[in-house]
């Protein structure tokens, strides 16, 4: 399962292997995920669709390099992952702004990281909160937007970095679903934008139907990929169209078979010894 | 100004959110500040109901003769002669050997001295302390070996009570500021350390992550993510700690400073006059409300950011 470096590859993510065990070696071990495989092209958008707890997200923040993997490797152009990179943007389900900043702070706090002047970053913040349509929020703090717009300035700050990939873990799933129609919309628009690659993460079936080039179906605990549904319709999709009627009733059932599992396993681990 | 603009646009409600163009700028100010006067003048109407309710309370006790004027003097008695109760204070100065008491300072002079000097050390104990607990705090967290080191000696200094320290204050210090301010610092200094390790460990892992993920440098997470994301809960320590610091500096003085309220109130208790220890009580818990009151309009000053909340609760 070796990955050569040298080796030319169109990849802009590589995922080897790849496994996790939270407290590893202790009682309370668990796996997380097992054996992961998968390659994302750059410019390609990507879902990761499984039950809750089945460690999608854990995979996230190991190729974001926020946590170590316990086996296999990851690289992302041609670099093997150690540890954080502005190259890979995480957007997290809760609204992760820094209160006491301004939105374009906010938006340019990774290159106030670098060092950048203020004239530089308020020049990057305006480019980036441009490419989400906010650009009247510029000197607004993030307690005076509402729950969308936040995302939008999340996604903002994440691109002002130039990232090749976004990683996204549930960013829509606290919204209501008319907003979340709309943020689905804007991300598209903001990824043929980009053209970098996103990793999306979610349990809703029409979200990666809507948005993805490819649907990763994981299984429940430990979280391995069971299949990769490549979708190739254009955008924006009909969600009633035939095609795409068909798409969610295969995931559906793939998912489903999961959640079922998942909760055998629950409740045999709730039933007395 | 921009605060008062701020809290106008928080009740603006979400239409008036992102393009702001309800009212123009000048007028939302005003708005703004006469509902802010309207609040501050409520506040100030029930704090005076709450204080009469508790005086009238006191004064119908002594009506009825429950409460004998000679143990607990009610209000009247005990504010009534002000020139009477001054002429205690500052009397290191007033009855040294050789003085004519005469010539002192005025009794007005007097207490404003003494209040001086005991709210000097509270301050300056309070700054101290805060200054060196927060940086400790944060050294724990930041270099595990320090941690290792330190924590340890300081989780188990920090339930001993400060009246135990006094005795080493005195050894160290002698007589006068130093035991005082020493013992306000030993008074906040444990606990503070404490409060702002848990402060830090409280903080958003995705704030965290969020710095990591751009690049950030341990320094930078700490300077520009931690270090802010705690200064709310810190300011909250701050005030809570203050009462602490009032109680302990009198104990301190009591035991002799030169002057100072503490002194007072041991001067009250060997001469068997409660109504010079009313008085007191009463100057100090004037004293402990009004910095209470700067600490929190400073807090909503600095922290423009942390949302008010309390409305939530009144709302159950």
């Amino acid at each position: 399962m070796a990955c050569d470096p040298a080796k030319p590859s169109n990849s802009s993510l590589i995922c080897r292997g790849v496994s996790k065990t939270w407290a590893a070696g202790t009682e309370r071990a668990h796996e997380a995920l097992r054996d992961i495989d998968i390659e994302v092209a750059p410019g390609e958008f990507v879902t990761f669709l499984g039950p809750s707890g089945c460690g999608k997200s854990t995979l996230l923040y190991l190729i974001a390099g926020l946590e170590p993997v316990t086996s296999g490797e990851i690289w992302s152009s041609h670099q093997r992952v150690t540890g954080p990179s502005p190259d890979r943007s995480l957007i997290f389900q809760e609204t992760s702004l820094f209160p006491w900043l301004t939105v374009w702070q906010n938006v340019s706090f990774g290159l106030g990281i670098r060092g950048a002047d203020s004239k530089t970053r308020r020049a990057a913040a305006r480019d980036a909160l441009q490419r989400v349509g906010l650009t009247a929020a510029f000197d607004k703090r993030p307690d005076e937007l509402s729950g969308g717009m936040r995302q939008r300035v999340a996604v903002a700050r994440a691109l002002a970095m130039r990232p090749k990939v976004l990683l996204m873990d549930e960013p829509f799933a606290a919204l209501d679903v008319q907003t979340r129609q709309r943020m689905q919309d804007f991300l598209l628009d903001v990824w043929r934008d980009s053209g970098a690659s996103i990793l999306f993460v979610t349990h809703h079936i029409d979200e990666a139907v809507a948005l993805a080039d490819r649907v990763a179906v994981f299984t429940s605990r430990p979280g391995r990929i069971k299949t990769v549904v490549p979708i190739d319709l254009p955008r924006p999709r009909n969600l009633f169209s035939p095609q795409c009627e068909k798409l969610r009733i295969e995931l559906t059932q793939d998912l489903r078979d999961e959640v079922d599992r998942a909760f055998a396993e629950q409740e045999a681990l709730a039933a007395p010894t | 100004m921009a605060t008062l603009a701020s809290v106008g646009e928080r009740q603006g409600g979400p239409e008036n959110r992102v393009d702001g163009t309800l009212a123009p700028p000048a007028r939302r100010r005003r708005m703004a500040l006469a509902s802010k006067i309207r609040i501050g003048a409520q506040r100030l109407w029930w704090t005076l109901v709450s204080i009469g309710t508790f005086v009238a309370i006191w004064e119908l006790c002594w009506l009825a003769g429950v409460a004998d004027p000679r143990l607990l003097p009610p209000p009247h008695i005990f504010l009534g002669d002000f020139v009477g109760q001054a002429k205690f204070f500052n009397t290191a100065t007033r009855w040294s050997i050789g003085v004519n008491p005469a010539d002192g300072p005025s009794p007005y002079e007097a207490v404003m001295l003494t209040i001086g000097a005991t709210t000097m050390r509270v301050l300056v104990g309070l700054v101290i302390a805060s200054l060196l607990a927060i940086s400790l705090g944060v050294l724990i967290r930041y270099f595990l070996l320090f941690e290792r080191l330190t924590l340890p000696t300081i989780t188990l200094l920090s339930p001993v009570s400060p009246i135990a320290w006094l005795p080493v204050a005195i050894f160290l210090f002698g007589i006068g500021n130093a035991p005082a301010i020493f013992m306000v610092v030993i008074a906040l200094f444990f606990h503070m350390v404490l409060a702002t390790i848990s402060q830090i460990d409280g903080v958003n892992r995705n704030l965290i992550n969020v710095a990591r993920t751009m690049g950030a440098t341990k320094w930078q997470t700490y300077s520009r993510v931690i270090i802010p994301a705690i200064l709310p809960g810190l300011l909250v320590v701050l005030r809570m700690n203050l009462f602490a610091a009032w109680m302990v500096v009198l104990i301190a003085e009591s035991t002799g400073v030169g002057y100072g309220l503490g002194q007072v109130i041991m001067l009250a208790r060997n001469t068997f006059n409660p109504s010079l220890v009313f008085f007191t009580i009463a100057l100090i818990g004037m004293l402990g409300f009004t910095f209470d009151l700067v600490l929190r309009m400073l807090q909503r000053r600095i922290l423009y950011w942390v949302p008010e909340t309390t409305g939530v609760l009144r709302g159950l």
